[in-house]
């Protein structure tokens, strides 16, 4: 009953908020709009037991893509109200494409035959007794392991890759050198003078 | 799996590991010592590609699954890491001068060489539809961030641009092929697929995935109709970005291909026939017809690579040991010609400007007549003049297609060559017959002259002793129709 509860709650957030982020005027808040839907998605993963895919849903779509569109949107002075325009015009064609898409949907789910094993799949998504990352760690890092090496080596690559066409040294900017700092001793830094009374330096 | 049965399977990818460790050990010294040592940098990635190579020979023999079957290493992959390796190889050492004297030389360069090589490696090994795309991407990647690498040139910017997001389109396109075949076959194991397709046959859905999969990797080869970015790619990297592009990715991908094509979809070979045998004739078509209205070297040579990979292609189409025997032999001969005709257009260079003009090279013969006469020879070897190596290349696989009765391939791959001849001979006429155009800067350097002193030995004397490559060829042909 409880969980009846939470579903509808959190996935009529959900939907209601997803509806925001397209009709918000400001572009700052359709982001926030989209941070709460990130948000009531991963309680819905909760409730399924993913509760890694949950964490990952936060962690991945929240912390890095969101506040990356944050960013974006604030820093750049796009037009959004241009941008906009014509949205009636465009109207028919899009609701059309989106019900031939939606009209597809319902015709695959017409002839999609569910195999017998994927609802005992379903029904034990983890090994009795272990967690959902620890059963996702289990395999990712043993079964898969070569996968996930090499992906780590594409991430590698895109590092050195933003790095090799962006970073630029640029003369005369001042750098912190910490042990020029710490190497400094009371002799180079002060010096004493004597003033005489009634005189400058 | 346990810590003894990834020990063991670590073991069978020695050369992948040592590439990879090795590349990263190198990074390191990069980020510390700076750009001042890249081209020590560029002579220890040499090293470690040569000792990769070691790996790769000393390997066991014979075909060993690994990483519960995602990755294969067999009498082909050897063979075909052999030769991306030295494609890699020779344009680290060809980049050298031109890097120095564009002042582009830093150490990410060799460095992002050897990270595609170890895509590269991973796609030759790919026994698995998840290694397939990811040992892409590792190699892809690089490749874009190679094609910018000239930051500060509008067309080298354009060019990485360009390439990434058609890049990103023909992966899309792959992926997706990728995901119906995994829904249609439930699994990504290219032995699974294989006795899948064995036992019920091709759907209406497995054909669609099979297509955009083909999609995906002709694109890689710049195959027609996938072709478009090739020649504006070409033309805006840098040149040793060029020459690794024409060599060591297209091997890598033909590699892909071939084990595809002949691996998991060995059983549908009636379906992808058609899809090759189309792709095959209009790149020869396009390659030899392309390229006559062509000014600058580098586009030319783009449509050249599209042409030769339209030949390669026929030896797919043949569908049998020796086809494949054919394609692995053409793509020696293809990388030593390329390699060295690449290293003359990095001599073409005058007030510290690189140049590509093709009617630069006129009368180069009287300016500088050892590189003519070289460059001479590698160009009547592209043609496929007899007895030099591009017409034994041809041969093999012209022999494959008449033998799989697919006599009007073979006539028209052989009538395209004859069309292909006029933009070669064009620039032998303008090297000998027209009046010597401006002097370039300076002579080749040392290494670049030994680099096209050796793959121009390779071109002439190949017929002499052909039997290592024709074995070794054959032996790797065979692999792959267990």
């Amino acid at each position: 009953m409880l969980a009846a509860i939470a579903f509808y709650v959190f996935s009529t957030v959900t939907v209601l908020s997803a509806v925001m982020v397209v009709s918000a005027r400001n572009p700052v808040h359709s982001v926030l709009f989209l941070i709460l839907t990130f948000f009531n998605s991963a309680a819905l993963f909760v409730l399924l037991g993913a509760e890694f895919l949950a964490m990952m849903l936060i962690v991945v779509y929240v912390g890095a893509v969101a506040v990356l569109f944050l960013f974006v949107v604030m820093m750049l002075d796009i037009d959004f109200a241009q941008l906009r325009r014509g949205f009636l015009a465009y109207l028919p064609i899009g609701a059309l494409i989106g019900l031939l898409l939606f009209g597809e949907l319902v015709f695959i789910s017409w002839y999609w035959t569910v195999s017998p094993d994927a609802v005992g799949h379903a029904g034990n998504p983890t090994p009795v007794g272990m967690t959902n990352t620890e059963a996702l760690g289990r395999i990712l890092y043993t079964n898969y392991v070569h996968v996930f090496q090499m992906a780590g080596m594409v991430l590698l690559v895109a590092m050195i890759g933003a790095i090799v066409l962006t970073l630029r040294h640029r003369v005369g900017v001042r750098r912190q050198n910490v042990s020029a700092q710490l190497a400094r001793t009371p002799a180079q830094a002060v010096e004493l003078r004597k003033v005489q009374p009634g005189e400058g330096l | 799996m346990t810590d003894v049965q990834l020990y063991i399977d670590a073991t069978s990818f020695a050369p992948e590991l040592a590439l990879a460790i090795g590349a990263m050990m190198l990074l390191l010294v990069g980020v510390f010592s700076g750009d001042r040592f890249s081209e020590t940098i560029t002579w220890a990635c040499v090293a470690l590609i040569g000792l990769t190579a070691f790996f790769v020979v000393t390997g066991g023999a014979g075909r060993v699954l690994a990483f519960n079957g995602g990755m294969v290493a067999d009498p082909f992959g050897r063979f075909m890491k052999l030769t991306v390796l030295a494609g890699s190889a020779l344009a680290l050492l060809m980049s050298l001068e031109f890097l120095r004297d564009e002042k582009l030389a830093r150490f990410e360069y060799p460095l992002l060489v050897t990270l595609a090589t170890l895509g590269m490696l991973i796609m030759v090994s790919a026994n698995d539809l998840i290694v397939l795309y990811l040992g892409l991407e590792l190699q892809s990647l690089a490749l874009y961030v190679l094609a910018a690498f000239a930051r500060d040139t509008v067309r080298s910017s354009e060019a990485g641009l360009k390439y990434f997001v058609l890049g990103a389109l023909s992966s899309g396109m792959l992926l997706y092929g990728a995901s119906l075949i995994y829904g249609f076959t439930g699994s990504t194991n290219f032995d699974s697929i294989a006795s899948t397709i064995g036992a019920s046959g091709m759907s209406v859905g497995l054909m669609i995935g099979l297509v955009f999969l083909l999609a995906g990797l002709a694109f890689k080869i710049s195959a027609v109709p996938f072709h478009m970015w090739a020649p504006d790619v070409y033309e805006g990297s840098p040149t040793p970005v060029t020459a690794f592009f024409a060599g060591a990715p297209k091997i890598a991908a033909i590699a892909l291909f071939l084990r595809v094509v002949f691996g998991p979809f060995a059983g549908a070979q009636h379906q992808w026939f058609q899809i090759i045998a189309l792709i095959s004739v209009s790149s020869m078509i396009l390659g030899a017809v392309a390229a006559i209205g062509q000014s600058n070297i580098k586009r030319l040579m783009a449509y050249s690579s599209i042409g030769h990979m339209g030949y390669a292609l026929i030896g797919f189409a043949a569908a049998s040991p020796a086809g494949v025997q054919g394609v692995l032999i053409y793509l020696v001969i293809y990388l030593a010609m390329t390699a060295g005709t690449f290293v003359v257009i990095m001599m073409m260079r005058r007030n510290g400007q690189p140049i590509e003009d093709i009617a630069e090279l006129s009368g180069l013969s009287e300016r500088d007549p050892t590189s003519a006469y070289l460059l001479a020879i590698l160009m009547f070897s592209l043609i496929g003049i007899p007895p030099l190596a591009g017409f034994w290349g041809k041969w093999f696989i012209f022999l494959a297609a008449i033998d799989a009765k697919l006599y009007w391939l073979a006539v028209i791959g052989f009538v395209t060559s004859v069309i292909g001849a006029y933009y070669y001979l064009n620039i032998i006429r303008l090297m000998f017959f027209e009046a010597p155009a401006q002097e370039f800067e300076k002579p080749l350097g040392t290494v670049n002259a030994i680099l096209l002193a050796g793959s121009t030995a390779f071109v002439l004397f190949f017929v002499v002793l052909p039997a290592p490559l024709v074995a070794a060829a054959q032996v790797a042909a065979q692999s792959l129709f267990k």
